[in-house]
Protein backbone atom coordinates (compact mmCIF):
# COMPACT_ATOMS: atom_id res chain seq x y z
CA UNK A 1 0.00 0.00 0.00
CA UNK A 2 1.34 3.49 -1.10
CA UNK A 3 0.51 7.06 0.49
CA UNK A 4 1.94 9.39 -1.70
CA UNK A 5 1.54 12.60 0.23
CA UNK A 6 4.91 13.72 -1.65
CA UNK A 7 6.69 12.17 -4.33
CA UNK A 8 10.39 12.46 -5.97
CA UNK A 9 13.35 14.29 -4.85
CA UNK A 10 12.21 15.95 -1.92
CA UNK A 11 10.73 12.87 -0.60
CA UNK A 12 13.99 11.10 -0.95
CA UNK A 13 15.62 14.19 0.75
CA UNK A 14 13.20 14.12 3.82
CA UNK A 15 13.67 10.12 4.28
CA UNK A 16 17.07 10.06 3.93
CA UNK A 17 17.46 13.57 6.66
CA UNK A 18 15.92 11.00 8.86
CA UNK A 19 17.71 7.74 8.41
CA UNK A 20 20.96 10.05 8.72
CA UNK A 21 19.36 11.67 12.35
CA UNK A 22 18.32 7.87 13.32
CA UNK A 23 21.67 6.02 12.06
CA UNK A 24 24.78 8.65 12.22
CA UNK A 25 24.72 8.15 15.87
CA UNK A 26 24.94 4.60 15.95
CA UNK A 27 27.41 4.47 12.94
CA UNK A 28 30.06 7.16 14.44
CA UNK A 29 29.32 4.83 18.19
CA UNK A 30 30.58 2.01 16.04
CA UNK A 31 33.52 3.55 14.06
CA UNK A 32 34.70 5.25 17.33
CA UNK A 33 35.12 1.58 19.12
CA UNK A 34 37.54 0.52 16.34
CA UNK A 35 39.94 2.93 17.32
CA UNK A 36 42.73 4.13 19.46
CA UNK A 37 43.12 7.01 21.87
CA UNK A 38 45.84 8.67 20.22
CA UNK A 39 43.75 8.69 16.82
CA UNK A 40 40.65 9.95 18.15
CA UNK A 41 42.67 12.77 19.85
CA UNK A 42 44.20 13.61 16.32
CA UNK A 43 40.94 13.05 14.68
CA UNK A 44 37.74 12.57 16.57
CA UNK A 45 34.75 11.49 14.33
CA UNK A 46 36.57 10.49 11.06
CA UNK A 47 36.45 6.61 9.85
CA UNK A 48 39.41 5.19 11.39
CA UNK A 49 42.53 4.08 10.07
CA UNK A 50 42.43 0.41 11.01
CA UNK A 51 40.09 -1.16 13.06
CA UNK A 52 41.77 -2.41 16.10
CA UNK A 53 39.86 -4.86 18.92
CA UNK A 54 41.97 -3.58 21.73
CA UNK A 55 38.79 -2.08 23.22
CA UNK A 56 36.35 -4.78 22.98
CA UNK A 57 38.86 -6.91 24.66
CA UNK A 58 39.76 -4.96 27.37
CA UNK A 59 35.98 -5.01 27.93
CA UNK A 60 35.86 -8.88 27.87
CA UNK A 61 39.39 -8.53 30.56
CA UNK A 62 37.03 -6.40 32.80
CA UNK A 63 34.31 -9.01 33.05
CA UNK A 64 31.77 -7.34 30.82
CA UNK A 65 29.98 -10.27 30.16
CA UNK A 66 28.84 -10.51 34.01
CA UNK A 67 26.75 -7.30 33.33
CA UNK A 68 25.10 -9.18 30.28
CA UNK A 69 24.69 -12.47 32.77
CA UNK A 70 22.37 -10.53 35.53
CA UNK A 71 20.17 -9.13 32.80
CA UNK A 72 19.57 -12.00 31.19
CA UNK A 73 18.83 -13.68 34.25
CA UNK A 74 16.61 -10.92 35.55
CA UNK A 75 14.78 -10.32 32.71
CA UNK A 76 14.22 -13.56 31.80
CA UNK A 77 13.10 -14.94 35.11
CA UNK A 78 10.55 -11.86 35.24
CA UNK A 79 9.19 -12.15 31.89
CA UNK A 80 8.57 -15.93 32.56
CA UNK A 81 6.62 -15.47 36.10
CA UNK A 82 4.89 -12.91 34.44
CA UNK A 83 3.36 -14.54 32.05
CA UNK A 84 2.05 -17.15 34.02
CA UNK A 85 0.91 -15.31 37.13
CA UNK A 86 -0.44 -12.36 34.85
CA UNK A 87 -2.50 -15.22 32.31
CA UNK A 88 -3.76 -16.77 35.26
CA UNK A 89 -4.79 -13.49 36.74
CA UNK A 90 -6.85 -13.00 33.51
CA UNK A 91 -8.57 -15.83 33.49
CA UNK A 92 -11.46 -15.33 35.70
CA UNK A 93 -11.59 -11.76 34.84
CA UNK A 94 -12.22 -12.38 31.22
CA UNK A 95 -14.40 -15.23 31.53
CA UNK A 96 -15.71 -15.39 34.97
CA UNK A 97 -18.48 -13.42 36.52
CA UNK A 98 -18.48 -11.85 40.00
CA UNK A 99 -19.09 -8.87 42.05
CA UNK A 100 -15.66 -7.75 41.94
CA UNK A 101 -14.14 -8.09 38.51
CA UNK A 102 -14.33 -5.10 37.02
CA UNK A 103 -12.96 -2.93 39.96
CA UNK A 104 -10.03 -5.47 39.95
CA UNK A 105 -9.21 -5.37 36.43
CA UNK A 106 -9.56 -1.46 36.83
CA UNK A 107 -7.34 -1.59 39.85
CA UNK A 108 -5.12 -3.38 38.06
CA UNK A 109 -5.41 -0.87 34.71
CA UNK A 110 -4.54 1.97 37.02
CA UNK A 111 -1.07 0.66 37.65
CA UNK A 112 -0.10 1.65 33.91
CA UNK A 113 -0.22 5.37 34.78
CA UNK A 114 1.70 5.11 38.18
CA UNK A 115 5.67 6.95 38.17
CA UNK A 116 7.80 4.10 39.20
CA UNK A 117 9.19 7.21 41.60
CA UNK A 118 6.09 7.21 43.98
CA UNK A 119 6.60 3.22 44.86
CA UNK A 120 10.76 3.82 45.29
CA UNK A 121 11.36 4.93 48.84
CA UNK A 122 9.24 2.20 50.29
CA UNK A 123 10.22 -0.29 48.07
CA UNK A 124 13.51 0.51 48.72
CA UNK A 125 12.80 -0.13 52.67
CA UNK A 126 10.58 -3.10 52.05
CA UNK A 127 13.52 -4.87 49.90
CA UNK A 128 16.25 -3.97 52.72
CA UNK A 129 13.84 -5.80 55.41
CA UNK A 130 13.73 -8.40 53.35
CA UNK A 131 17.28 -8.68 53.00
CA UNK A 132 17.16 -8.74 49.13
CA UNK A 133 19.52 -5.47 48.37
CA UNK A 134 22.16 -5.71 46.59
CA UNK A 135 20.41 -8.80 44.94
CA UNK A 136 19.31 -10.26 41.59
CA UNK A 137 16.12 -11.34 43.15
CA UNK A 138 15.71 -8.20 44.85
CA UNK A 139 14.80 -6.54 41.30
CA UNK A 140 12.32 -9.05 39.93
CA UNK A 141 9.85 -8.34 42.44
CA UNK A 142 9.37 -4.93 41.68
CA UNK A 143 9.61 -5.63 37.64
CA UNK A 144 7.03 -8.10 37.68
CA UNK A 145 4.55 -5.88 39.58
CA UNK A 146 5.15 -2.92 37.26
CA UNK A 147 4.90 -5.77 34.46
CA UNK A 148 1.46 -6.66 35.30
CA UNK A 149 -0.78 -4.37 34.39
CA UNK A 150 0.16 -4.32 30.71
CA UNK A 151 -0.06 -7.80 30.83
CA UNK A 152 -3.08 -8.51 32.35
CA UNK A 153 -4.93 -6.03 29.83
CA UNK A 154 -3.75 -7.44 27.10
CA UNK A 155 -4.36 -11.28 28.14
CA UNK A 156 -7.71 -10.24 29.64
CA UNK A 157 -8.74 -8.74 26.10
CA UNK A 158 -6.74 -12.10 24.11
CA UNK A 159 -8.99 -14.12 26.23
CA UNK A 160 -12.25 -12.36 26.07
CA UNK A 161 -12.37 -13.58 22.17
CA UNK A 162 -11.98 -17.12 22.74
CA UNK A 163 -15.25 -18.61 21.86
CA UNK A 164 -17.27 -19.86 24.71
CA UNK A 165 -18.41 -22.79 23.50
CA UNK A 166 -14.57 -24.56 24.14
CA UNK A 167 -14.54 -24.52 27.97
CA UNK A 168 -18.12 -25.27 28.35
CA UNK A 169 -18.13 -28.96 26.47
CA UNK A 170 -14.66 -29.19 29.02
CA UNK A 171 -17.03 -28.01 31.88
CA UNK A 172 -19.70 -30.45 31.13
CA UNK A 173 -16.90 -33.64 31.66
CA UNK A 174 -16.50 -32.45 34.85
CA UNK A 175 -12.68 -30.58 34.59
CA UNK A 176 -11.35 -28.18 37.00
CA UNK A 177 -11.02 -24.80 36.09
CA UNK A 178 -6.83 -25.31 36.70
CA UNK A 179 -7.11 -27.96 34.63
CA UNK A 180 -9.31 -25.71 32.07
CA UNK A 181 -7.10 -23.13 31.57
CA UNK A 182 -3.73 -25.00 31.36
CA UNK A 183 -4.90 -27.53 28.77
CA UNK A 184 -7.56 -25.55 27.12
CA UNK A 185 -7.16 -21.76 27.38
CA UNK A 186 -3.41 -21.31 27.98
CA UNK A 187 -2.31 -23.23 24.99
CA UNK A 188 -4.88 -20.64 22.45
CA UNK A 189 -2.28 -17.22 23.93
CA UNK A 190 0.54 -18.20 21.86
CA UNK A 191 0.31 -14.90 19.71
CA UNK A 192 -0.41 -12.75 23.37
CA UNK A 193 2.84 -14.97 25.05
CA UNK A 194 4.62 -13.24 22.22
CA UNK A 195 3.12 -10.14 22.37
CA UNK A 196 3.77 -10.01 26.42
CA UNK A 197 7.21 -11.39 26.19
CA UNK A 198 8.93 -9.19 23.69
CA UNK A 199 7.14 -5.92 25.51
CA UNK A 200 8.36 -6.62 28.84
CA UNK A 201 11.76 -7.82 27.76
CA UNK A 202 12.54 -4.85 26.03
CA UNK A 203 11.04 -2.95 29.12
CA UNK A 204 13.04 -4.98 32.10
CA UNK A 205 16.30 -5.41 29.88
CA UNK A 206 16.88 -1.65 29.49
CA UNK A 207 15.55 -0.78 33.26
CA UNK A 208 17.55 1.81 35.03
CA UNK A 209 15.70 3.05 38.09
CA UNK A 210 15.29 0.26 39.99
CA UNK A 211 18.68 -1.51 39.52
CA UNK A 212 20.35 1.92 40.00
CA UNK A 213 18.54 2.17 43.59
CA UNK A 214 17.96 -1.56 44.40
CA UNK A 215 21.51 -2.76 43.61
CA UNK A 216 25.04 -1.89 44.95
CA UNK A 217 28.08 -3.95 43.63
CA UNK A 218 29.34 -4.38 40.52
CA UNK A 219 28.36 -7.68 41.08
CA UNK A 220 24.92 -7.54 40.93
CA UNK A 221 24.48 -5.05 38.72
CA UNK A 222 22.68 -5.42 35.46
CA UNK A 223 23.86 -3.88 31.86
CA UNK A 224 22.60 0.06 31.98
CA UNK A 225 24.00 0.37 35.55
CA UNK A 226 27.39 -1.44 34.45
CA UNK A 227 27.46 1.41 31.14
CA UNK A 228 27.52 3.85 33.68
CA UNK A 229 30.19 2.30 35.36
CA UNK A 230 32.13 2.14 32.92
CA UNK A 231 31.37 5.41 31.57
CA UNK A 232 32.80 6.45 35.06
CA UNK A 233 36.01 4.17 35.27
CA UNK A 234 37.20 4.64 31.47
CA UNK A 235 36.82 8.40 31.66
CA UNK A 236 38.84 9.81 28.59
CA UNK A 237 39.17 6.64 26.80
CA UNK A 238 36.39 8.32 24.82
CA UNK A 239 36.64 4.93 22.08
CA UNK A 240 36.19 2.76 24.94
CA UNK A 241 33.19 4.16 26.12
CA UNK A 242 32.31 3.66 22.39
CA UNK A 243 33.31 0.15 22.73
CA UNK A 244 30.85 -0.59 25.65
CA UNK A 245 27.88 0.85 23.87
CA UNK A 246 27.91 -0.74 21.26
CA UNK A 247 28.37 -4.18 22.86
CA UNK A 248 25.72 -2.78 24.91
CA UNK A 249 23.45 -2.21 23.03
CA UNK A 250 24.22 -4.73 20.43
CA UNK A 251 21.84 -8.01 22.19
CA UNK A 252 18.62 -5.90 21.68
CA UNK A 253 19.41 -4.69 17.93
CA UNK A 254 20.49 -8.11 17.05
CA UNK A 255 17.46 -9.84 18.30
CA UNK A 256 15.56 -7.12 16.26
CA UNK A 257 17.08 -7.80 13.03
CA UNK A 258 16.72 -11.58 13.11
CA UNK A 259 12.94 -10.83 13.86
CA UNK A 260 11.95 -7.52 12.99
CA UNK A 261 8.25 -7.90 12.13
CA UNK A 262 7.72 -9.88 15.42
CA UNK A 263 9.47 -7.29 17.19
CA UNK A 264 8.23 -4.35 15.94
CA UNK A 265 4.31 -5.84 15.81
CA UNK A 266 4.64 -7.34 19.39
CA UNK A 267 5.77 -3.60 20.77
CA UNK A 268 2.85 -1.98 19.03
CA UNK A 269 0.22 -4.31 20.28
CA UNK A 270 1.67 -3.85 24.00
CA UNK A 271 1.59 -0.31 23.71
CA UNK A 272 -1.78 -0.06 21.85
CA UNK A 273 -3.62 -2.29 24.41
CA UNK A 274 -1.31 -0.67 27.45
CA UNK B 1 -46.02 -28.01 45.20
CA UNK B 2 -45.36 -31.66 46.08
CA UNK B 3 -42.54 -32.73 47.89
CA UNK B 4 -40.54 -34.50 45.45
CA UNK B 5 -40.58 -30.91 43.33
CA UNK B 6 -39.61 -28.59 46.35
CA UNK B 7 -36.58 -31.80 47.21
CA UNK B 8 -35.30 -31.07 43.43
CA UNK B 9 -35.50 -27.39 44.03
CA UNK B 10 -33.66 -27.11 46.87
CA UNK B 11 -31.29 -29.49 45.19
CA UNK B 12 -30.90 -27.80 42.33
CA UNK B 13 -30.20 -24.71 44.79
CA UNK B 14 -27.64 -26.60 46.72
CA UNK B 15 -25.52 -27.84 44.01
CA UNK B 16 -25.52 -24.02 42.41
CA UNK B 17 -24.58 -22.81 46.02
CA UNK B 18 -21.85 -25.32 46.05
CA UNK B 19 -20.48 -24.62 42.07
CA UNK B 20 -20.37 -20.70 42.72
CA UNK B 21 -18.41 -21.43 46.03
CA UNK B 22 -15.96 -23.65 44.02
CA UNK B 23 -15.87 -20.81 41.76
CA UNK B 24 -14.88 -18.36 44.28
CA UNK B 25 -12.14 -19.99 45.34
CA UNK B 26 -11.12 -20.45 41.84
CA UNK B 27 -11.23 -16.84 41.31
CA UNK B 28 -9.06 -16.21 44.03
CA UNK B 29 -6.93 -18.93 43.55
CA UNK B 30 -6.25 -17.54 40.13
CA UNK B 31 -5.90 -13.66 40.49
CA UNK B 32 -4.08 -14.36 44.12
CA UNK B 33 -0.54 -14.24 43.16
CA UNK B 34 -0.49 -11.49 40.90
CA UNK B 35 -2.72 -9.37 43.05
CA UNK B 36 -0.38 -10.06 45.87
CA UNK B 37 2.71 -9.02 44.00
CA UNK B 38 0.76 -5.91 42.68
CA UNK B 39 -0.83 -4.68 45.72
CA UNK B 40 2.40 -5.28 47.96
CA UNK B 41 4.67 -3.33 45.44
CA UNK B 42 2.83 -1.11 43.64
CA UNK B 43 -0.47 -0.21 46.19
CA UNK B 44 1.03 -0.47 49.63
CA UNK B 45 3.82 1.67 48.03
CA UNK B 46 1.79 4.54 47.05
CA UNK B 47 -0.37 4.96 50.53
CA UNK B 48 3.73 4.46 52.51
CA UNK B 49 5.34 7.38 50.64
CA UNK B 50 2.04 9.18 51.63
CA UNK B 51 2.55 7.74 55.21
CA UNK B 52 6.50 8.26 54.60
CA UNK B 53 6.07 12.02 53.39
CA UNK B 54 4.50 13.24 56.47
CA UNK B 55 7.63 12.95 58.66
CA UNK B 56 11.08 14.29 58.88
CA UNK B 57 13.38 11.56 57.93
CA UNK B 58 16.89 10.90 57.13
CA UNK B 59 15.64 7.37 56.09
CA UNK B 60 19.22 5.91 57.30
CA UNK B 61 18.52 6.10 60.98
CA UNK B 62 15.66 5.33 62.81
CA UNK B 63 14.83 8.77 63.99
CA UNK B 64 11.17 9.83 62.42
CA UNK B 65 9.76 13.27 63.41
CA UNK B 66 6.07 13.47 62.49
CA UNK B 67 5.83 16.73 60.97
CA UNK B 68 1.83 16.67 59.35
CA UNK B 69 1.78 17.91 55.99
CA UNK B 70 5.12 20.72 56.81
CA UNK B 71 6.97 19.31 53.99
CA UNK B 72 4.18 19.81 51.47
CA UNK B 73 4.36 23.26 52.58
CA UNK B 74 7.83 23.81 52.18
CA UNK B 75 7.44 22.00 48.22
CA UNK B 76 5.11 24.72 47.87
CA UNK B 77 7.87 27.36 48.40
CA UNK B 78 10.62 25.96 47.14
CA UNK B 79 11.83 27.24 43.69
CA UNK B 80 13.74 24.28 42.38
CA UNK B 81 10.02 21.95 42.86
CA UNK B 82 8.27 24.46 40.38
CA UNK B 83 11.11 24.47 38.18
CA UNK B 84 11.06 20.86 37.86
CA UNK B 85 7.14 20.85 37.27
CA UNK B 86 7.76 23.41 34.64
CA UNK B 87 10.29 21.62 33.12
CA UNK B 88 8.08 18.68 33.03
CA UNK B 89 5.17 20.10 31.26
CA UNK B 90 7.79 21.89 28.81
CA UNK B 91 8.82 18.32 27.89
CA UNK B 92 5.25 16.78 27.56
CA UNK B 93 4.43 20.05 25.30
CA UNK B 94 7.58 19.52 23.27
CA UNK B 95 6.72 15.76 23.29
CA UNK B 96 3.21 15.95 22.01
CA UNK B 97 4.80 18.29 19.54
CA UNK B 98 7.71 16.79 18.10
CA UNK B 99 7.53 13.26 18.62
CA UNK B 100 4.18 13.01 17.21
CA UNK B 101 4.23 14.49 14.44
CA UNK B 102 7.88 13.26 13.27
CA UNK B 103 7.13 9.67 14.08
CA UNK B 104 3.91 9.96 11.79
CA UNK B 105 5.98 11.38 9.30
CA UNK B 106 8.02 8.46 9.47
CA UNK B 107 5.39 5.96 9.30
CA UNK B 108 4.09 7.68 6.21
CA UNK B 109 7.30 7.72 4.71
CA UNK B 110 7.97 3.91 5.43
CA UNK B 111 4.45 3.47 3.06
CA UNK B 112 5.85 5.74 0.41
CA UNK B 113 7.77 4.41 -2.95
CA UNK B 114 11.20 4.44 -1.90
CA UNK B 115 14.03 2.20 -3.07
CA UNK B 116 15.83 -0.01 -0.39
CA UNK B 117 12.57 0.93 1.95
CA UNK B 118 13.75 -2.01 4.47
CA UNK B 119 17.21 -0.28 5.54
CA UNK B 120 14.82 2.81 5.92
CA UNK B 121 12.70 0.60 8.03
CA UNK B 122 15.40 -1.15 9.70
CA UNK B 123 17.25 2.11 10.63
CA UNK B 124 14.49 4.77 11.78
CA UNK B 125 13.49 1.79 14.84
CA UNK B 126 16.97 1.26 16.08
CA UNK B 127 16.92 4.03 18.57
CA UNK B 128 14.24 3.12 20.75
CA UNK B 129 16.03 -0.15 21.11
CA UNK B 130 18.68 1.31 22.87
CA UNK B 131 18.85 1.44 26.53
CA UNK B 132 18.18 4.92 27.80
CA UNK B 133 21.75 4.65 29.76
CA UNK B 134 23.39 3.92 26.44
CA UNK B 135 21.58 7.06 24.34
CA UNK B 136 22.75 9.16 26.92
CA UNK B 137 26.22 8.90 27.00
CA UNK B 138 26.14 8.77 23.47
CA UNK B 139 24.68 11.91 23.47
CA UNK B 140 27.00 13.57 25.68
CA UNK B 141 29.59 13.41 23.47
CA UNK B 142 27.26 14.58 21.16
CA UNK B 143 26.82 17.82 22.62
CA UNK B 144 29.97 17.98 23.83
CA UNK B 145 31.74 21.50 23.88
CA UNK B 146 35.54 20.76 22.05
CA UNK B 147 35.28 18.05 20.01
CA UNK B 148 31.92 16.81 19.74
CA UNK B 149 30.09 15.75 16.68
CA UNK B 150 27.36 18.32 17.20
CA UNK B 151 29.64 20.84 17.08
CA UNK B 152 31.92 19.09 14.31
CA UNK B 153 29.50 19.42 11.68
CA UNK B 154 28.38 22.58 12.49
CA UNK B 155 32.45 23.47 12.17
CA UNK B 156 32.09 21.59 8.42
CA UNK B 157 29.18 23.48 7.36
CA UNK B 158 30.57 27.18 8.27
CA UNK B 159 28.43 27.46 11.13
CA UNK B 160 31.17 28.16 13.75
CA UNK B 161 28.93 30.77 15.27
CA UNK B 162 26.23 28.46 16.77
CA UNK B 163 28.88 26.07 18.31
CA UNK B 164 28.42 25.74 22.54
CA UNK B 165 28.84 23.48 25.05
CA UNK B 166 24.83 22.31 24.07
CA UNK B 167 24.37 20.62 27.92
CA UNK B 168 26.92 22.32 29.77
CA UNK B 169 24.76 25.79 29.49
CA UNK B 170 21.56 26.47 31.11
CA UNK B 171 19.81 28.26 28.47
CA UNK B 172 20.21 25.54 25.33
CA UNK B 173 20.38 22.13 28.36
CA UNK B 174 17.55 21.58 28.46
CA UNK B 175 16.51 22.02 24.50
CA UNK B 176 19.09 19.56 24.19
CA UNK B 177 18.12 16.93 26.61
CA UNK B 178 14.29 17.41 25.16
CA UNK B 179 15.57 16.72 21.36
CA UNK B 180 16.94 13.60 22.65
CA UNK B 181 14.37 12.03 24.24
CA UNK B 182 12.29 13.01 21.09
CA UNK B 183 15.03 10.70 19.12
CA UNK B 184 14.56 7.87 21.40
CA UNK B 185 10.68 8.28 20.90
CA UNK B 186 9.89 9.21 17.96
CA UNK B 187 10.24 5.91 16.24
CA UNK B 188 8.34 4.14 19.07
CA UNK B 189 5.30 6.56 17.48
CA UNK B 190 6.17 5.81 13.93
CA UNK B 191 5.67 2.02 15.15
CA UNK B 192 2.30 2.94 16.37
CA UNK B 193 1.10 4.54 13.81
CA UNK B 194 2.65 2.34 11.04
CA UNK B 195 0.56 -0.59 12.57
CA UNK B 196 -2.61 1.50 11.95
CA UNK B 197 -1.93 2.22 8.64
CA UNK B 198 -1.43 -1.31 7.79
CA UNK B 199 -4.79 -2.20 8.90
CA UNK B 200 -6.42 0.68 6.15
CA UNK B 201 -7.98 -1.17 3.70
CA UNK B 202 -6.45 -0.80 0.44
CA UNK B 203 -10.20 -0.20 -1.91
CA UNK B 204 -10.45 2.89 0.21
CA UNK B 205 -7.49 4.63 -1.56
CA UNK B 206 -8.70 2.78 -4.90
CA UNK B 207 -11.85 4.17 -5.03
CA UNK B 208 -10.21 7.68 -3.57
CA UNK B 209 -7.84 7.51 -7.14
CA UNK B 210 -10.73 7.06 -9.22
CA UNK B 211 -12.12 9.98 -7.83
CA UNK B 212 -9.00 11.55 -8.31
CA UNK B 213 -8.19 12.59 -5.42
CA UNK B 214 -4.50 14.18 -4.60
CA UNK B 215 -1.65 12.45 -2.62
CA UNK B 216 -2.65 15.27 -0.20
CA UNK B 217 -6.46 14.96 -0.10
CA UNK B 218 -5.75 11.12 0.39
CA UNK B 219 -4.00 11.95 3.52
CA UNK B 220 -6.40 14.00 4.69
CA UNK B 221 -9.62 12.64 3.86
CA UNK B 222 -9.06 8.99 4.78
CA UNK B 223 -5.31 8.60 6.51
CA UNK B 224 -5.53 11.09 9.00
CA UNK B 225 -9.42 10.41 10.33
CA UNK B 226 -8.49 6.38 10.47
CA UNK B 227 -5.66 7.29 12.55
CA UNK B 228 -7.17 9.29 15.13
CA UNK B 229 -7.77 6.64 17.36
CA UNK B 230 -3.89 6.28 17.77
CA UNK B 231 -3.30 9.25 17.81
CA UNK B 232 -5.00 9.81 20.86
CA UNK B 233 -3.82 7.05 22.44
CA UNK B 234 -0.46 7.62 21.47
CA UNK B 235 -0.90 11.50 23.04
CA UNK B 236 -2.19 10.09 26.59
CA UNK B 237 1.00 7.63 26.41
CA UNK B 238 3.05 10.62 25.48
CA UNK B 239 2.09 13.09 28.10
CA UNK B 240 2.26 10.21 30.95
CA UNK B 241 5.77 8.70 29.78
CA UNK B 242 6.50 12.86 30.52
CA UNK B 243 5.59 13.21 33.42
CA UNK B 244 7.46 10.53 35.05
CA UNK B 245 10.22 10.95 32.67
CA UNK B 246 13.82 10.28 34.58
CA UNK B 247 16.39 8.13 33.26
CA UNK B 248 17.90 10.11 30.28
CA UNK B 249 18.46 13.26 32.45
CA UNK B 250 19.79 11.86 35.07
CA UNK B 251 21.94 10.49 32.57
CA UNK B 252 23.00 13.49 30.65
CA UNK B 253 22.85 16.20 32.92
CA UNK B 254 21.91 15.01 36.67
CA UNK B 255 19.25 17.90 36.58
CA UNK B 256 22.13 20.23 36.05
CA UNK B 257 23.33 22.91 35.45
CA UNK B 258 22.37 24.59 38.31
CA UNK B 259 18.50 22.67 38.49
CA UNK B 260 18.21 24.07 34.55
CA UNK B 261 17.25 20.49 33.62
CA UNK B 262 15.41 19.24 36.50
CA UNK B 263 12.43 17.19 36.60
CA UNK B 264 10.10 15.84 39.32
CA UNK B 265 11.85 12.83 39.13
CA UNK B 266 15.32 13.80 39.40
CA UNK B 267 14.68 16.24 42.20
CA UNK B 268 12.91 13.14 43.74
CA UNK B 269 15.83 11.04 43.31
CA UNK B 270 18.36 14.13 44.41
CA UNK B 271 16.62 14.70 47.96
CA UNK B 272 15.80 11.31 48.92
CA UNK B 273 19.05 9.00 47.40
CA UNK B 274 21.46 12.23 47.62
CA UNK B 275 20.81 14.40 50.07
CA UNK B 276 18.84 11.59 52.40
CA UNK B 277 15.82 13.18 52.74
CA UNK B 278 13.84 10.44 52.82
CA UNK B 279 10.37 12.43 53.63
CA UNK B 280 10.87 15.15 51.73
CA UNK B 281 11.62 12.97 48.54
CA UNK B 282 8.30 11.18 49.27
CA UNK B 283 6.56 14.11 49.45
CA UNK B 284 7.56 15.22 45.53
CA UNK B 285 6.75 11.59 44.71
CA UNK B 286 3.76 11.48 45.84
CA UNK B 287 2.82 14.89 44.24
CA UNK B 288 3.66 13.12 41.24
CA UNK B 289 1.16 10.69 41.59
CA UNK B 290 -1.35 13.30 42.01
CA UNK B 291 -0.38 15.60 38.88
CA UNK B 292 0.00 12.22 36.77
CA UNK B 293 -3.50 11.26 38.05
CA UNK B 294 -5.43 14.52 37.83
CA UNK B 295 -3.76 14.94 34.59
CA UNK B 296 -4.68 11.41 33.37
CA UNK B 297 -8.34 11.02 34.51
CA UNK B 298 -8.96 14.97 32.66
CA UNK B 299 -7.19 13.45 28.97
CA UNK B 300 -9.39 10.13 29.24
CA UNK B 301 -12.68 11.95 30.20
CA UNK B 302 -11.52 14.75 27.63
CA UNK B 303 -11.22 11.73 24.87
CA UNK B 304 -14.57 10.25 26.27
CA UNK B 305 -16.59 13.51 25.84
CA UNK B 306 -15.22 13.75 22.02
CA UNK B 307 -16.68 10.50 21.53
CA UNK B 308 -13.66 8.27 21.69
CA UNK B 309 -12.90 4.89 21.10
CA UNK B 310 -12.90 2.78 24.52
Amino acid sequence: MMIRVIKGIPLYCLAIVILMVTGLPFLIMTLTSFKGQMEFMTSPWSIPESFSLENYLLLVELNFFGYFANSLIVSVISVIIVIIIAAMASYPLARLKFRLNRPIFILFMVGMMIPIHTTLVPIFILTNKMGLYDSLFGLIGPYIAFALPVSIVIFTQFMRDIPKELEESAKMDGCSHLRLFWNIIFPLLTPAVATVAIYNFIHIWNEFIFALVLTNSSQNATLPIGLREFYGEFSVNIPGIMATLTLGSLPLLLVYFIAQEKIVTGLAAGSVKG
Amino acid sequence: MSKAQEFSINGMARVRKRKKNKDTWAIIGFIAPAFIIYGVYVIYSIFMTFYYSTFNWTGIDANMVFIGLENYKQLFQDGVFWTSIQNNFLLVIASLLTQLPVGLIMALLLFSPIKGIRLFRSVYFMPFLMSTVAIGILFIFIYEGNYGLLNSILGAIGLESLETAWIGKENTAIWAVIATVCWQFAPFYMILFRATIVGIPEELYEAADIDGASGWQRFKNITLPLLRPIIITSAILSVIGSLKYFDLIYVMTGGGPNNSTELMATYMYKQTFTNFNMGYGSSISFSMFIIAFIVTAFMLLGDKSNGGNE
